[in-house]
């Protein structure tokens, strides 16, 4: 029997929540060993046995006997192996289009708790912008043109599951950001009731919370030299 | 009989490049619609054609594709340079990504402000010297074999070599202490796809020079001393 992915981050979300989503969306178990100390990455990056850390960073996922890094590999891989990519090269490349849209936008959110403060009301500002504006309306569209729930093909994909990770972490910091979407506030309750999600976005899963003073602190104090 | 592929961007490397050199390497003929000022750019947006009124935008079998990455791959998969199962495509993947960095700081480097162009520099030759070019030095030496991944060209193959010249555009001798490298270089220069695309009169495109940079700024709205401000989110701003 497989072991279970593992996998190595801080504890908190970063550009591993992502993947923790696919995961659990995909109804797969795993572990996770967490970063907390600046000794604990550097013994990562020491390891002999066959580049432990292909770059030096995290995110990292030990599955299926490799050590995945690079968030899009892992994500890729993941919605691969658990037939979130579409049935074939078309979809699967719409599917691409979405995502990494979703991801320029969610890049955003990550980035967030570690600008100045100053600049972080601002930065709320632009995140709406670019959500309301270049974003969502391409997701709206694209939904009440083909009338089915999921983004693409009419099964639940990466682009789905990431395009929810995005609007619920952006609706944590505005609430109605929604409110001109009629159909993307349908897809996220439809996606949010899917049984393996709807477990996820329960209490005591494995999604984390959103990032506080400490989680910025643990990351400066790990990643800094 | 399909159309050629059709490239939309500006007249420069910039994101469209690694999709210059994958079609090249893979014989594929393309066409090329480049705008040069912001006012043709705007048209181009204007059009609908562009998902997230971003560039680069690719026309190719029936489809506007945008997002690099996205059309890398689709590139990368329909000419059989992605591998031939998903843990090899894992193997492409990583190193793609991992160089995507490095092509990113060597790409916005005409961008920044004149007192910090020397430090730059040194800090992507520091990295590309200690951070990026080990780990593909020892992946050919591990392997042994004349290819990154499974033992035959892939996107991951090209996109090194790319990345290898545009930092010798840096530095001529930033190879010196990589051997296999070196050798790899010559290697996959030497295809003969890849060797008429580094040939003149071919699509490539030439480095940013002194005039282009401003019509680059204009177009995109870059701003000033953008080099370093944010560099793992680096977005053109329209």
């Amino acid at each position: 029997m497989a072991a279970k992915p593992k996998l190595h981050y801080p504890n908190g979300r970063g550009r591993m929540e992502s993947v923790r989503w696919v995961l659990a969306a995909a109804g797969v178990e795993f572990d996770e060993e967490f970063l907390e100390a600046k000794e604990q990455l550097q013994k990562l990056q020491k390891l002999q046995d066959g580049n432990h850390l292909l770059f030096q960073q995290v995110p990292m996922v030990e599955i299926d006997g490799m050590k995945l890094v690079q968030t899009r590999s892992i994500l890729h891989y993941i919605a691969d192996k658990h037939h979130l990519f579409g049935r074939d090269l078309k979809e699967r490349t719409l599917i691409d289009m979405y995502v990494e849209g979703t991801l320029d936008l969610l890049e955003l959110i990550i980035m967030h708790p570690f600008l100045k403060p100053d600049d972080q009301q601002k930065e709320v500002v632009n995140m709406a912008q670019k959500a309301i504006i270049r974003y969502f309306p391409v997701f709206e569209k694209v939904l009440r043109d083909h009338g089915q729930r999921f983004l693409v093909g009419n099964q639940l994909s990466l682009a789905d599951i990431i395009l929810l990770q995005t609007i619920l972490a952006l609706e944590e910091k505005i609430p109605n950001i929604l409110s001109a979407f009629p159909h993307l506030q349908e897809f996220t309750v439809k996606i949010s009731n899917i049984a393996t999600i709807k477990k996820f976005l329960e209490p005591g899963s494995k999604k984390k919370p959103p990032p506080d003073d400490i989680y910025v602190r643990t990351v400066y104090n790990i990643f800094m030299p | 009989m399909a159309g050629k592929p059709k490239l939309h961007y500006f007249n420069g490397r910039g994101r469209m490049e690694s999709i210059r050199w994958l079609l090249a390497a893979a014989g594929v003929e393309f066409e090329e619609e480049l705008f040069e000022t912001r006012e043709e750019f705007e048209k181009l947006i204007q059009g609908g054609t562009l998902m997230y009124e971003q560039v680069p935008m690719v026309e190719i079998d029936g489809m506007n594709l945008v997002e690099t990455r996205a059309i890398l791959r689709y590139l990368a998969a329909k000419y059989n340079l992605y591998g031939r199962n998903i843990r090899e495509q894992a193997w492409i993947d990583m190193y793609v990504e991992g160089l995507k960095d490095l092509s990113d700081m060597i790409m916005f480097f005409p961008l920044s402000l004149p007192g910090e162009k020397e430090m730059n520099l040194e800090y992507i030759l520091e990295r590309a010297t200690t951070k990026f070019f080990p780990v593909y030095e020892k992946a050919l030496r591990d392997h042994g074999q004349d290819f990154l991944v499974g033992n035959r060209l892939s996107w991951a193959d090209i996109q090194l070599l790319e990345v290898i010249l545009m930092a010798e555009e840096c530095k001529p001798s930033v190879l010196t202490g990589f051997p296999l490298l070196q050798e790899f270089k010559a290697r996959i220069s030497y295809i003969p796809t890849i060797q008429k695309f580094l040939q003149p009169g071919s699509q490539r495109k030439p480095p940013l020079d002194e005039s282009s940079i401003e019509s680059v700024k204009n177009i995109f709205k870059f701003e000033r001393g953008m080099f370093l401000k944010n560099m793992s989110t680096i977005v053109a701003e329209y």
